[in-house]
């Protein structure tokens, strides 16, 4: 078990996501930087599914109420268990009465620590995922709070195996993603439905512009500021389905991504959208962040995903061969 | 050979096939063509139970008069995918609004119906015709969206029809009856509500532990009865 001491607001349980219940009106939660909660289990040789603590507001401190493995992964920061410094991307084994105190991100935004066997709190149409709008999922479907204690999954036979070792972050380890130049993040994008609706002069501004995610951005969406995209003619768009990573255009021109808690529908004009395999380094830029798009083809949108996948599939197997040891 | 063939059959006008567009590489829309009525309604309906069951599809989300596939994978063939899809749409029969018959009964006005007043004064109408009216409807669910267990309701009498309010109200409590330009619609959840309250109802819309989380479905059609006015 694991209790929490300081929370701020917005920190909260999340796994990989609730799908296939949108048709329902829910939207699916899940990690912002899905990449790093997956990266987490496997080093703990957890179901890369399983439920961790999705923090955005520091410092966050919890007690280990018993002996248990856990991980930090996703941004780069400094936390301390008992006073000692804990690597980010690392895992270790905790004491019973242990406190970990998770810092403010050097770089990055949002913190992942994942425990062996994972968070268990029930299983609300197929996922752990908190959804603060309707109520449900993590703890009772809230941010969490000081005083909240939750079980920690068991992990069969693992007790006296080894838990102190680490891995490069994905950001260092994945070839092929585009460097972050001059402080710019460049995002891959394919485009999306309206495109064509807009002229020639507003596509290219939407290339060029170098774009901040404003600070009215959250889990739900990221307003992007810097420009104004606007059409010619407005159009009149009926709802329909959207996922995470659309960058829709409000008529006022300042683009809106979709990200983990977005509505399942949206109505405005779908400009592009972002590609899986950059979603998570998306998930990691803080508001003040400034992003670029690049357009790349539905082929290689694909093709990108290989070495995320690769990534993982690695990181799993060493992790493994490592416990066995 | 001539592409000329004076003997072929006149076949009229073809029809147009639907819009397909893609989301990132694990999700696709496609948006029927024409202007918005139940026919291509139930067209989206009917193809959404066919391709649900692709494996490919992990779930269709049903719009107005769209649909949204969901890919667990991105699909191999894309351009073949859109190609059966459109094949699909010209030869698949529609589906009627074949769904149950959902009675919702209403607390008009009162502390829950604050903006029946608004309604009224904006139509010109008593605010006994308009929950009149309103109760006399028939709606069929087009669309489950925006928020867990939200009906997108179509068929509101146009002589109540009432924009949507320019500051959302706060806090409206699950379970209001509501207008919102030309759709009516009973809020899922307590939270920011731009839509008119006209009254209440104490129905569960959505419940995540039942098996069927979502009272409504498309293809449902909803009755509203009046249980109490409170004027």
């Amino acid at each position: 078990m694991i209790e929490i001491l300081t929370s701020a607001a917005f920190n909260t349980i999340q796994d990989l996501g609730r799908h296939g219940a949108r048709r329902f009106g829910v939207s699916t939660s899940g990690a912002m930087d899905p990449v790093a909660l997956a990266a987490g289990n496997a080093l703990l040789g957890n179901d890369e599914n399983a439920a961790g603590i999705e923090i955005q507001t520091f410092p966050f401190r919890l007690r280990f109420q018993a002996d248990a493995a856990f991980a930090l992964t996703g941004a780069d920061h400094v936390s301390t268990l008992g006073g000692s410094t804990v690597r980010p991307w690392w895992c270790t084994r905790a004491r019973a009465g242990d406190i970990l105190v998770v810092g403010l991100p050097r770089r990055g935004a949002r913190v992942y620590a994942t425990f062996g066997g994972g968070i268990d709190v029930p299983c609300v149409l197929g996922s752990r995922s908190t959804h603060l709008r309707a109520g449900f999922g993590g703890i009772e479907g809230r941010t969490l709070q000081a005083g909240d204690v939750a079980l920690i999954g068991s992990t069969k036979g693992n007790s006296d195996r080894r838990f102190d070792f680490g891995v490069a972050p994905p950001d260092v380890a994945i070839a092929g993603a585009p460097p972050v130049e001059d402080g710019v993040l460049r995002i891959r994008v394919m485009r999306a439905g309206e495109y064509d609706l807009f002229s020639q002069t507003m596509q290219a501004r939407f290339w060029s512009t170098k774009w901040k995610i404003s600070a009215r951005s959250d889990r739900g969406g990221y307003r992007l500021s810097g420009n104004q995209l606007i059409l010619d003619a407005p159009v009149e768009m009926r709802s329909h389905g959207v996922v995470a990573g659309v960058v829709q255009v409000p008529p006022a021109g300042e683009p809106i991504i979709q990200m983990s808690d977005a509505n399942t529908a949206g109505g405005y004009p779908k400009m592009a959208a972002v590609i899986q395999a950059d979603l998570w380094r998306l998930g990691q830029a803080a508001p003040g962040s400034i992003i670029a798009f690049s357009e790349v083809s539905y082929q290689d949108a694909v093709a990108a995903m290989v070495p995320v996948n690769d990534y993982l599939a690695k990181l799993r197997a060493t992790a493994n061969l490592y416990r066995a040891l | 050979m001539s592409i000329i063939q004076p003997s072929a059959p006149l076949v009229g006008a073809i029809e147009k096939s639907p819009k397909i567009s893609l989301i990132g590489t694990l999700a696709m829309l496609i948006e029927a063509p024409g202007e918005f009525d139940l026919i291509q309604q139930g067209r989206i309906w009917a193809l959404a139970d066919v391709v649900s069951s692709w494996p490919i599809v992990q779930e269709a989300v049903i719009g107005v008069t769209n649909v949204m596939l969901v890919f667990e994978q991105p699909p191999a063939d894309i351009d073949m995918l859109g190609a059966s899809i459109v094949e699909l749409w010209h030869r698949l029969p529609g589906r009627k609004a074949d769904g149950k018959v959902i009675e919702i009964p209403v607390v008009y006005g009162g502390e829950l119906g604050l903006d029946l007043a608004a309604v009224a004064k904006h139509t010109g109408l008593p605010a006994r015709d308009v929950i009149r009216i309103h109760s006399e409807g028939e709606y069929t669910v087009c669309a489950i969206a925006s928020s867990p267990g939200f009906g997108y309701l179509h068929g509101l009498d146009p002589r109540i029809h009432m924009p949507r309010k320019s500051v959302p109200s706060l806090n409206m409590q699950a379970g209001s009856v509501t207008i919102g330009g030309m759709q009516t619609g009973v809020a899922a959840l307590t939270s920011p509500n731009g839509w008119n309250a006209i009254g209440w109802a104490s129905v569960a819309m959505f419940d995540p532990q039942r098996e069927q989380p979502s009272l409504m479905l498309p293809g449902d059609r909803v009755k509203f009865r009046i249980d109490r006015i409170e004027l």
